[in-house]
């Protein structure tokens, strides 16, 4: 328990400061989540969700934790938790998992939430926008927390981006831990996209837990870009509570150098007539390691459930390692359900094809590379992103988001 | 232009080339002919530069350079080109982008600027008309979804965007019905100067009525063990491979 201890002994210690920061709402389930997370502490690799992510090392470092006001431009739709335009009570850690430790911990420490409120028959049409900007020159934890809720009818597309923070040239850059828990509650009719975009630093940890209620005839497409990181572990889990509904995963995942990308998702198709469907892609290079299990779950009462999982992998080094798990579990009889996963190496015919056309073999790599992470790219609705994804991804590979400027790891 | 004395290679343990000395000077039309497995391919695999062919022995002159030492690209940067026997499909890779890559590092390796976009396409369109290929195609992934005809017409159009010195024509007949034949034969006589060597594989008689050799050699095992004019490969034709088994 010795990665645990120090977070347990903060909390003893600056709980009641943090609660004075808080709110109401949050303090209602702070202590227990805090109990919870003492009595199963962190996830060893045993812990069926947690096989391919080392927790307690990733969390043992000596981190500070920040407790800065979230800096929110008033705007429609867009709150903290204390200016909440409804009563979150029902909402507020309800669907999240209080016996996940990431999430049980983040409930404990998070001192502020951002509340995104999309109100009935509503539909937004620019993008809502939320940037998680990191950077510090001390080992910092942060803890995030946000809360999503379309009322029935509403329509949104919300970007969530984590990016490198601007800080002065030279300045020594420090590891950055951050935990997020976003609860999403989609009712009847809802349509939602949301996209979630990690552009950051090698000195970046990141674990993220995301859930998602939806009602009837609901819609939503969740999109996880893993373009630029230093550790991330990321969690999705949906359940399909209202017949009608439909949800799509996909994830692009771009490993290199050191870096380690899991991604677990889970469905839960609760009842009837629902459809999931779910892409994710890896291009695993140098010595990163990618991870991906999935699991559909369809209950005894969800007769016609459509379900297609897919997870397909390019391992472009020979040091380079993915793991895959897709995983489907049927107690309807009635169902039309697939799964599968690849793992494949650079296609060295394409390679010398394109050499023998004058093309430099780094190139080549990274056209094929690029062609193989369209597909998923290809599948994000919102036209200005997709066409920015584009390019970033196709820099990614040719080398060009490489951040080795003040970057302790490289020097 | 092109000098290969004593060539010996191997894929994985199998020695394959035994020996060539060919000698191929500017503007000359050298066809080769020979069985199945007699070595033609892997010694337009070995001049082009494939990394699965070893060589063992030997060399092979380029205009002077010391062409084993360059890696693919350099080669293709220096004028060689192949028309590949079975072109394979890119996914994902669009024709354009993969012109448009390939005819810049050429002209970057040449020390010229990159084509602007604008003159890239109307260079793309010209070159198109040339080998008379669907323009729909080029808005597809490389060869994917085409024909067996489309796949070694478009080899003849990447011919005529890249404008080499030195072309190996690898059983670019083969598969292709007599007015393809003709198109991509004709394309390919359009776009030689009289500088453009080639080596020319083939099967068949047919393919060098249209593309007129100065040399036929016939390859067996390894060796090239008969040289003669073009009226070597209309004795092929009529009589087989016997005569040198």
């Amino acid at each position: 328990m010795k990665s645990e201890q120090q977070y347990i002994e903060l909390y003893q210690e600056a709980s009641d400061l943090i609660k004075r920061k808080s709110c109401e709402v949050m303090n209602a389930v702070r202590d227990e989540a805090f109990q919870q997370f003492m009595s199963i502490g962190f996830p060893t690799r045993k812990a069926e969700r947690y096989r391919y992510t080392d927790v307690a090392t990733a969390f043992a470092p000596n981190y500070g934790i920040s407790l800065a006001p979230l800096d929110v431009k008033p705007s429609l739709y867009i709150y903290t938790i204390k200016d909440a335009p409804i009563d979150v009570a029902p909402y507020y850690h309800k669907i999240a998992d209080a016996h996940d430790p990431i999430t049980a911990l983040n409930a404990a420490l998070v001192h502020d939430a951002l509340l995104i409120h999309v109100p009935k028959n509503t539909l937004v049409e620019d993008p809502i926008v939320v940037d998680n900007w990191l950077r510090g020159t001390s080992p910092t934890m942060m803890n995030r927390r946000i809360l999503i809720i379309m009322e029935s009818g509403a329509e949104a597309t919300i970007i969530i981006n984590d990016r490198e923070g601007q800080g002065a040239r030279g300045e020594e850059q420090a590891r950055l831990l951050t935990t997020q828990v976003i609860e999403v509650y989609c009712h009847d009719n809802a349509r939602l996209d949301l996209y979630e975009i990690e552009d950051t630093t090698p000195l970046c940890s990141r674990f993220s837990n995301v859930y998602i209620h939806e009602g009837r005839d609901c819609s939503v497409k969740h999109n996880s870009i893993t373009l630029f990181n230093g550790q991330t572990r990321n969690l999705c889990d949906v359940y399909l509570r209202g017949e009608n509904s439909e949800v799509t995963l996909n994830g692009c995942a771009i490993g290199s150098g050191s870096q380690h990308i899991d991604n677990n998702t889970f469905i839960r198709h609760e009842v009837p007539h629902c459809t999931s469907n779910e892409l994710y892609k890896y291009v695993v290079d140098g010595q990163s390691v990618g991870a991906f299990a999935g699991k559909i779950l369809v209950e005894k009462d969800a007769q016609k459930t459509t379900s297609q999982e897919t997870n397909a992998n390019l391992c472009a080094s020979s040091d380079a390692r993915m793991y895959t798990q897709p995983m489907l579990e049927i107690y309807a009889d009635d169902v039309k359900c697939a799964h599968g996963s690849t793992v494949g190496v650079m296609d060295e015919t394409a390679l010398f094809y394109m050499r023998q056309r004058g093309i430099p073999e780094a190139e080549a790599r990274s056209l094929l590379k690029n062609a193989f992470m369209g597909q998923v790219i290809d599948q994000i609705k919102y036209e200005p992103l997709r066409q920015k994804l584009y390019v970033k991804v196709e820099k990614r590979f040719r080398g060009e988001l490489e951040k080795c400027d003040d970057c302790r790891l490289c020097k | 232009m092109l000098e290969i004395k004593n060539l010996h290679a191997k894929v994985g343990d199998k020695e394959i080339l035994k020996g060539i000395n060919l000698t191929i000077r500017d503007g000359e039309i050298h066809a080769l002919m020979g069985t199945n497995g007699a070595g033609k391919s892997t010694l337009s695999n070995v001049i082009v530069g494939n990394p699965a062919y070893e060589v063992t022995e030997g060399s092979i002159v380029f205009n002077g350079q010391d062409l084993l030492a360059m890696n693919t690209e350099e080669r293709a940067h220096a004028g060689i080109f192949m028309s590949f026997q079975a072109p394979i499909e890119i996914p994902g890779v669009s024709m354009t982008n993969f012109m448009r890559s390939a005819v810049n590092a050429r002209r970057e390796a040449l020390g010229k600027e990159p084509l602007k976009s604008t003159d890239f396409l109307k260079v793309m369109r010209e070159k198109r008309k040339l080998v008379e290929i669907d323009p729909k195609l080029m808005n597809r992934s490389v060869n994917e979804g085409f024909s067996g005809g489309e796949r070694k017409r478009n080899e003849i159009f990447q011919m005529a965007m890249l404008e080499p010195t030195f072309c190996i024509l690898d059983e670019t007949d083969s598969g292709l019905d007599v007015d393809a034949l003709r198109i991509v034969a004709e394309g390919f006589n359009k776009l030689r100067t009289p500088e453009t060597s080639a080596i020319v594989i083939t099967h068949y008689q047919r393919l060098l009525d249209y593309i007129r050799p100065d040399f036929v050699h016939v390859l067996i095992d390894g060796q090239i063990v008969k040289t003669g004019t073009a009226e070597l490969a209309q004795q092929i034709e009529e009589q087989g491979f016997e005569a040198y088994l």
